[in-house]
């Protein structure tokens, strides 16, 4: 079993449309949702959920009205500045459980809290793994854990030969839990100078956990300045260049019309750049048909 | 005044919005809360006067006084310890500096020691003040660089806080505390489903906000409709342009090239200003 993680560094660069096309383009593969905090793959794949699991995060601190003698220990000791005038800030608390360890009179409680949901779901394409994450709550990468890991028992169960990841913006938390047993990082870039600033941090932090990367430029008549810089800077560090994706107002209508833009337009030049991407990323991943 | 720019989906235009709106004002502050991946310093190109190391504290077990009792890794919530057999190990970047291991040895046998994560750059374009947060590659903890950043603010002064997407803890971090939030979006179903999400986060942080269309032309009515039952004001259409992408892609703030925005831009200032005094 082969897993593709599809990421970005700089937001809104069209992974989710890359990672949908590609699901409609594959032939046995399983779907996971990294992005949990503003997921959007959803939206094109339209997934039946079949099972619902409760996720539980970090523990809160509840301090007892009764109970508390207003010593003011917790609040001294609390790193997150989550206490005043002997109240948790529920939105500041890491839940690291000082307070509740240093409270002479055991006035504090540590209560579980739900900070969102995993699904598992199946869609036209294959099954599916995804979550929500509440808004607000701490994206420690513990859910995106479980989404990877839902995704894995999904391929092996099943007899998937594939993993497609679709990662969430950025090269924190939840990027690193989603890069987990990866073998190949797909990186879409635009090309722009903030892109490109941002895929030089990506592509570090996939080396940083030696994972082999390919490049995707989207948009790439954007600025073909940019984008023949990013090509050379590509050859000179060995990465290659397996896609570069128009600029293509279907892909928007697409979205509109919740459908992968291969599915939706299969002629529009954005979908032939897709499906020519999909079968280098094949021949790299030695899974040819 | 400290105005918060956020959005939810990635790529919808915060920074953009959060420098053209500093260029307009002038002789602001912009904070760069994006640690991950900041940008705001491509388009501003500021002479960086002073870098300062973010550092978190992470303890170090003094082998000689550990007895292998394992409490503080019974105690740390984050899986930051692990002690088997005569073996204690330290994983450094999973830490999250709350101090109770230390706290709970019986022997004393843990100190902890400042471990850098990141770094805070501090410069200036020309009357722009920019302070910028930079998370190193492999450090999962954006949030301590984030609040690094954010003890710089000038109080007193008009300050913008340009955030990072999602609408997890790193946004809830450069929210909090602001005045007002402008939500950035695009009108399609991927920003009308991001923003929802993040109307609720800010709406938990009882900031008042109001929403910027970008790229206003493409998509459908989705963001429009919503927020016209949520009665959230749209503040500003950004319409989608392709002389605006081009500057962009070179970095440069379209109201450099198309100075008729800048009073756009200080009329939304002024509206949101009138907004945060009701």
């Amino acid at each position: 079993m082969k897993k593709m993680t599809i990421l970005s560094g700089k937001g809104g660069t069209g992974k989710t449309t890359v990672t949908a096309s590609f699901a409609a383009l594959s032939e046995n593969a399983v779907f996971a949702d990294c992005d949990v905090d503003a997921s959007n793959l959803h939206l094109l794949l339209r997934p039946e959920v079949k099972e619902t699991i409760e996720f539980r995060g970090l523990n809160l601190a509840v301090i007892d009205p009764d109970r508390c003698t207003r010593c003011g220990l917790c609040e001294e000791k609390c790193r997150f500045n989550a206490i005043h005038g002997f109240e948790v800030d529920p939105i500041h608390c890491e839940g690291c459980g000082v307070c509740v360890e240093v409270c002479p009179v055991g006035a504090i409680d540590f209560v579980e809290r739900v900070c969102g949901h995993a699904y598992v779901s199946e869609t036209r394409y294959g099954p599916m793994s995804h979550a929500r994450l509440k808004p607000g709550m701490e994206n420690s990468g513990k859910l995106v854990t479980l989404v990877r890991q839902n995704a894995k028992r999904l391929a092996e169960d099943g007899g998937h030969d594939m993993v497609l990841v679709d990662g969430p913006p950025g090269i924190g938390c939840p990027v690193i839990a989603s890069l987990a047993d990866t073998d190949k990082g797909l990186v879409v870039v635009e090309p722009t100078l903030s892109g490109i600033h941002d895929l030089k941090r990506a592509l570090g932090l996939l080396d940083h956990f030696k994972i082999e990367p390919v490049i995707c430029v989207n948009k790439h008549d954007l600025n073909s300045e940019n984008t023949t810089a990013i090509e050379e800077f590509c050859v000179r560090e060995g990465v290659e260049v397996v896609g570069r994706i128009p600029f293509d107002p279907n892909v928007t209508r697409a979205m509109v019309a919740g459908l992968p833009v291969v599915e939706y337009e299969p002629s529009s030049p954005s979908s032939k750049a897709i499906r020519e991407t999909w079968s280098q990323i094949k021949r790299h991943l030695r899974m040819n048909e | 005044m400290k105005i918060a720019v956020a959005s939810g989906k990635g790529g919808t235009g915060k920074t953009s919005v959060a420098v053209n709106l500093a260029l307009s004002l002038g002789g602001v502050q912009v904070l760069d809360c994006d640690v991950e991946e900041p940008n705001a310093h491509i388009l501003l190109r500021p002479e960086v006067e002073e870098t300062i190391p973010v550092e978190l504290l992470v303890p170090k077990i003094i082998e000689d006084r550990c007895d292998y009792c394992g409490e503080c890794a019974r105690f740390c919530q984050y899986n930051a310890l692990f002690v088997v057999g005569e073996t204690a190990m330290v994983f450094p970047e999973l830490c999250h500096s709350c101090g109770g291991c230390s706290i709970v040895c019986p022997r004393d046998a843990i100190v902890e020691e400042p471990r850098q994560i990141g770094r805070v750059l501090k410069g200036s374009a020309g009357d722009i003040d920019l302070v910028y947060g930079e998370i190193n590659v492999g450090e999962p903890l954006s949030v301590p660089v984030i609040s690094a950043v954010k003890k710089h603010i000038r109080e007193g002064s008009t300050v913008i806080l340009d955030a990072p997407p999602g609408t997890a803890c790193p946004v809830v971090e450069t929210v909090h505390g602001t005045d007002f939030c402008l939500l950035v979006t695009e009108p399609t179903p991927f920003g009308l489903h991001d923003l929802q999400i993040a109307v609720e986060v800010v709406r938990e942080l009882g900031v008042p906000m109001g929403v910027v269309v970008n790229f206003a032309g493409i998509g459908d009515r989705g963001v429009y409709d919503f927020c016209e039952k949520r009665d959230i004001p749209i503040m500003m259409e950004i319409p989608f342009d392709r002389r605006i992408a081009e500057l962009y892609s070179r970095g440069t703030p379209f109201v450099a090239a198309m100075p008729e925005w800048k009073k756009r831009f200080m009329d939304l200032v002024e509206w949101i200003g009138g907004e945060v005094s009701k």
